[in-house]
């Protein structure tokens, strides 16, 4: 079973060519919490979040300064292959994007497949069974695992999204609003995965619902930028409870309370 | 208030008068009728005067509607007449070809047809066998030559290409696809004759000169079917640890396959039909050849037009071969369309 690390970001500014998208970010994400990063749209942390993977370079003229340590290491250091920092740091989207061309067996699969690593069919049976009982889609879908993944509702795309990515066993887990396409019954479940799953894993989820960063996160860590043009800051990162219950800040208290954002 | 008194008082009522569901057309059907008539009884062609009466009944349709309905079902019913009015003008030529190559290639369109060459045939009898080999040969080869070289440049402009090389790449594709086939198949004649002097001919020559107008084809539809393969399913595979040229190996094309057969398809269609670049590169020939990299080499649309441009001295059998030679390769056409759309509907994914 995979080991959950800790990220230690110091340091760190992202920019899109010339625009500063967001500011000297320092944090330490624990291992086996969950971590939510609230605020409001366009304050970077969605952009802050991709980085902790490299998938913000995937944007044309994306650049980092600063480091982020996974575990010792810093995935920027000019030796680090991007593509190994992604099998180690995975990711579950805004919307559920299963593999059209997929089954629902082959989409677990998909990221051992893709990597050619060669598997027994035992072997790979197991790895699927277990990486759906880990997303909590087994029982509903242990009849039709050759079906298309896209024949799955909503709510079940975004847990076979999210066995997807346990699939390939990776330390930490980032999920960029897994939830704000789903319904709240579907959300509830997501939100009961996430709980279950910090048990293995790291995980940073960004989301724009503060019920569900109250409910879901141990961490809670609020980005603002001051004025658009600016570049988005983390302003504050606490126990999830202190956020909400006794900030420091003052923007913290008035995004968490609803008087802005 | 008043605001609001107005708006409610000058809202149109929800319920209006209309015209009976026979109505327009009943007069369209009126209009053309007389149309037909007044053309038997003069000399007017028959054509212009069912051209007008759509506009006539376009304009009786309009102003009826008009005062029974109001204005916006007017413009409705008119624009529905004159846009089928369109749609029927713009098939008819369609629908004429067919019924002329269907009427007048089913003389010859029989067994010995597809078994027998031309080979030493004055007169009736004899068949095109050998062209059909040959256009099957030299489009098939032009196909094998350019699908891979317009995927992978497809992939290149979509997936790798950046700034300027690729703007200046897209705007070469661009004129590629407006070159007039005959020079095609002018280069591939002044390449063949740099390498085996003047007055070689040769299959794989046609191939060539078919490759260069297939390849931007090719790279087009790619290139659109490429685009509409959403971005998420790329980082869900980066997300993945997978590598970039394996994403688009393993999740791109095949996300993408359905779409990108179909531009084959649609780029040999376009293709398989040329005459001259042919007529030029694999010369005329009789016998069956089916060896590209040997001599002169028969397809059908160069075998169509050589049987009408010199036919014997009873042309009547010449003429045949060729409109039987015509429907041949419609139907080869529409053979490789409707596979193209059985592929699509096993295979299509529904990408959006």
């Amino acid at each position: 079973m995979s080991s959950a690390k800790s990220v230690e970001v110091s340091d760190l500014d992202l920019y899109y060519g010339s625009f500063h998208a967001v500011q000297n970010v320092n944090m330490t994400i624990q291992p086996n919490k969950v971590t939510a990063l609230i605020g409001s749209s366009g304050c970077g942390k969605s952009t802050f979040l991709r980085s902790l993977n490299r998938m913000h370079e995937l944007v044309h003229g994306a650049r980092v300064e600063g480091s982020v340590i996974l575990e010792g290491q810093d995935i920027y250091a000019p030796d680090v292959d991007p593509v190994a920092v992604r099998s180690q740091v995975g990711m579950v989207f805004q919307q559920p994007n299963p593999f059209p061309t997929m089954s629902i067996y082959e989409n677990v699969a998909a990221g051992l497949r893709l990597n050619s690593r060669r598997m027994k069919k035992p072997a790979m049976d197991e790895i699927v069974e277990r990486s759906l009982r880990g997303a909590n889609l087994w029982e509903e879908v242990k009849n039709r695992l050759e079906r298309a993944g896209s024949g799955l509702s909503g709510g079940q795309q975004q847990r076979l999204c999210i066995a997807r990515a346990i699939a390939v066993e990776p330390e930490v887990l980032l999920m960029d609003e897994p939830c704000s396409a789903l319904d709240p019954v579907a959300t509830l479940a997501i939100e009961e995965l996430i709980r279950e799953l910090k048990v293995n894993y790291t995980i940073v989820i960004v989301t724009h619902n503060m019920q569900q960063a109250s409910r879901a996160s141990d961490i809670t860590g609020f980005f603002n930028l001051e004025e658009s043009g600016k570049p988005g800051r983390l302003v504050e990162i606490d126990e999830t409870e202190t956020i909400f219950s006794n900030p420091a800040n003052k923007a913290t208290e008035d995004y968490v309370t609803g008087r802005f954002g | 208030m008043s605001t609001a008194s107005v708006a409610s008082s000058a809202r149109a009522p929800i319920t209006h008068d209309s015209l009976p569901a026979w109505g327009p057309w009943a007069v369209v059907g009126g209009v053309l009728l007389a149309a037909v008539a007044l053309g038997s009884a003069t000399e007017v062609a028959l054509g212009v005067l069912l051209l007008l009466g759509v506009v006539l009944s376009v304009g009786v349709v309009y102003v009826w509607s008009r005062a029974v309905e109001g204005s916006r079902r007017a413009k409705d019913r008119s624009v529905t007449i004159a846009v089928t009015a369109s749609f029927l003008l713009a098939i008819a030529p369609l629908v004429s070809v067919l019924y002329t190559v269907l009427s007048r290639g089913l003389a010859r369109f029989d067994a010995p047809f597809f078994t027998e060459t031309a080979r030493n045939v004055v007169g009736e009898g004899g068949g095109a066998s050998h062209a059909i080999v040959g256009t099957l040969v030299i489009t098939g080869v032009a196909t094998l030559a350019s699908v891979p070289i317009g995927i992978m440049a497809a992939i290149y402009l979509h997936e790798y290409g950046s700034g300027r090389l690729k703007k200046a790449l897209t705007f070469f594709v661009d004129v590629m696809t407006g070159i007039p086939s005959i020079v095609a198949g002018l280069f591939a004649v002044a390449l063949f004759v740099l390498f085996f002097g003047p007055g070689i001919r040769l299959g794989v020559m046609g191939a060539v000169a078919l490759s260069v107008l297939m390849i931007p084809i090719v790279v087009r539809s790619t290139e659109e079917m490429l685009k509409i393969v959403p971005d998420g399913l790329r980082e869900a595979s980066y997300a993945l640890g997978v590598p970039k040229w394996r994403t688009i190996v393993k999740v791109v094309l095949p996300t993408a396959l359905a779409g990108i057969i179909t531009g084959v398809m649609v780029a040999v269609a376009r293709v398989i039909g040329e005459t001259a670049p042919l007529l030029i590169t694999t010369g005329v020939f009789s016998s069956m050849n089916s060896n590209p990299f040997d001599g002169r080499m028969s397809n059908l649309p160069v075998f169509a037009f050589n049987q009408y441009k010199f036919p014997g001295a009873i042309p009547e059998p010449y003429i045949d071969r060729a409109w039987a030679a015509a429907l041949t390769l419609i139907v080869i056409v529409m053979t490789l369309s409707l596979a193209a759309r059985l592929i699509y509907r096993r295979f299509g994914t529904d990408i959006r």
